[in-house]
């Protein structure tokens, strides 16, 4: 791997030479340039899909885990007595930083979505619901919901895990598939390479024949095609990362619309990230195209 | 520096040749004739590693060719100029470049500087040093074509009807920069079909004069 590395920084440095030997191939290196670009162009969006929905899944994961619910549902002569039990409870609980009850008006913004505005939740039999914010590792779910048994017969903990996980995991795997997105990108861009060099490759059989009548070694004769393709793809790669991040840049702001698909994009260093791709779509060029022709050369000996 | 020894080669099942040997000693002239299709430019291909014999051993400054990579041979080749009837050229670069392309291959450009301009007047070519090689006349290539075999200073020069597509006094020309390749002690090995530039050459150098004919290679006649 260091050698190829080493020899990608020599070809890209050139030998211009070798490069004059192989005639100028129209067709191929407007292919090799499109295909870079339009990948490229991909890949940046597969990257802040991925990255988003990272960020996304570890908010979601950080925030609904430090918080739980208590639910009490209690006879109303009963529920202010059940309520204070509940709070002595959880004060009383290691792991639980704060407890609150939470509001009329609280409860009321709750239950707006579905009743609309001005229900009187006060006068209606509607648990009552206490917020829990954790600390340090959290509480032991399962000794508080054995206490609250005991003591608090009309509670229910809510520790958000049963929808929290299947959030988390969703997101997780929005992001995973991100990034099988890209794997499958660097796979496409490295077979329509291969098949550009192998056309050029087959155009200019005759460059070969007198190549090596003159002495040229294998290697010398695909650093030719090789370096050619490598900054091809890079230039390509340049263009399409640079208009893909124009276009995520050019996103409504989260902000003025909200919602998730508004945050599609980067944020902070993060848009450093998709500088990665024009010269990954290099690597992926130069392992292509020469192993698409010392094979070629091969064949052909 | 070039040994054949019992070499035999076959074209899709059929036998060519065989029990085929010759040595190419340096600073040797040897003339190859035979008719078209008796497998000169086949045996000639055995003698600079673009083909592999069917049997019997082809020895290349004393590496056996059989055992030899792809770069071994391409090393070798650099010590071997080639010169086609078809020539062979990159024909998008000039004829200087091209007659520098065995010093750019073999990464010794600097070399080329101070060779070339001589070497192109040696063949004739000062004008046409800039033309492209499509643009060149039958005679101007086959020079060209010689002009870039002998840039390495190769030991051996092995020319493949090189007086095919030229007139008479081209194939003296040529004959006459070959002789004296060869009296600079080159190894010469040239196929042709043309008796008379063998006994012009016989009258300026000791050649040895050999026939591949009914797949055997065997001393030629006294006729010349």
């Amino acid at each position: 791997m260091k050698i190829d590395l080493a020899r990608m920084f020599d070809l890209i440095a050139g030998d211009p030479q070798a490069d004059r030997a192989v005639p100028p191939t129209g067709f191929t290196a407007r292919l090799t340039l499109f295909t870079a670009g339009a990948m490229a162009f991909l890949a940046v969006f597969a990257m802040a899909l991925s990255l988003a929905t990272g960020r996304l899944a570890d908010r979601w994961s950080a925030e609904l885990a430090r918080t739980s619910t208590l639910r009490i549902t209690a006879p109303v002569d009963q529920a202010d007595a059940q309520l204070r039990s509940a709070i002595t409870v959880l004060e009383t609980t290691p792991g639980v930083a704060a407890a609150r009850p939470l509001s009329a008006d609280e409860q009321r913004a709750l239950l707006e979505p579905w009743f609309g505005v001005g229900l009187p939740v006060e006068d209606l039999p509607i648990p009552q619901l206490i917020e829990i914010i954790e600390e340090g590792d959290g509480y032991d779910s399962i000794g508080l919901r054995a206490r609250l048994q005991a003591e608090v017969p009309g509670a229910v903990l809510d520790d958000h895990t049963r929808w929290r996980e299947p959030l988390v995991k969703a997101a997780n795997r929005l992001r995973t598939l991100g990034w099988l997105a890209i794997v499958l990108i660097a796979g496409s861009t490295a077979a329509m390479i291969t098949l550009a060099a192998q056309a050029a490759l087959a155009a200019n059989a005759q460059v070969i024949r007198v190549m090596r009548l003159v002495g040229a070694r294998d290697i010398y004769i695909a650093g030719a095609f090789v370096r050619r393709f490598t900054l091809r793809a890079l230039t390509g790669g340049a263009i399409g990362t640079v208009v893909g991040m124009i276009a995520i840049w050019l996103l409504p702001s989260t902000d003025v619309a909200g919602g998730f698909l508004t945050g599609l994009g980067f944020q902070g260093v993060g848009w450093l990230a998709p500088l990665i791709i024009p010269p990954l779509a290099a690597a992926v060029a130069f392992f292509a195209t020469r192993a698409a022709a010392l094979r070629m050369l091969e064949e052909q000996s | 520096m070039i040994e054949l020894e019992n070499v035999a080669y076959n074209y899709g099942g059929a036998e060519l040749f065989s029990q085929v040997s010759l040595t190419l000693s340096a600073g040797s002239f040897h003339f190859l004739t035979g008719p078209s299709g008796a497998g000169k430019t086949t045996l000639l291909k055995l003698c600079y590693g673009a083909l592999q014999a069917t049997a019997g051993q082809v020895r290349l400054f004393g590496d056996d060719a059989a055992r030899m990579d792809r770069d071994a041979v391409a090393l070798s080749r650099r010590r071997i100029g080639v010169v086609h009837q078809d020539c062979q050229f990159l024909d998008h670069l000039n004829v200087s470049d091209n007659i520098a392309l065995p010093l750019t291959v073999s990464g010794r450009d600097a070399e080329a500087a101070g060779n070339l301009g001589d070497l192109i007047g040696w063949v004739g070519l000062c004008g046409q040093a800039d033309q492209l090689p499509p643009e060149l006349s039958g005679g101007e290539r086959q020079r060209a074509a010689l002009a870039r075999a002998v840039i390495m200073s190769p030991d051996v020069i092995i020319a493949d009807e090189p007086t095919g597509n030229v007139d008479w006094e081209m194939s003296q020309r040529l004959l006459t920069l070959l002789v004296e390749l060869n009296r600079m002690g080159k190894t010469v090995i040239i196929a042709t079909h043309d008796m008379n530039l063998i006994r012009a050459a016989k009258s300026q150098v000791t050649t040895r004069v050999l026939r591949l004919q009914d797949r055997r290679l065997m001393q030629a006649g006294a006729e010349l």
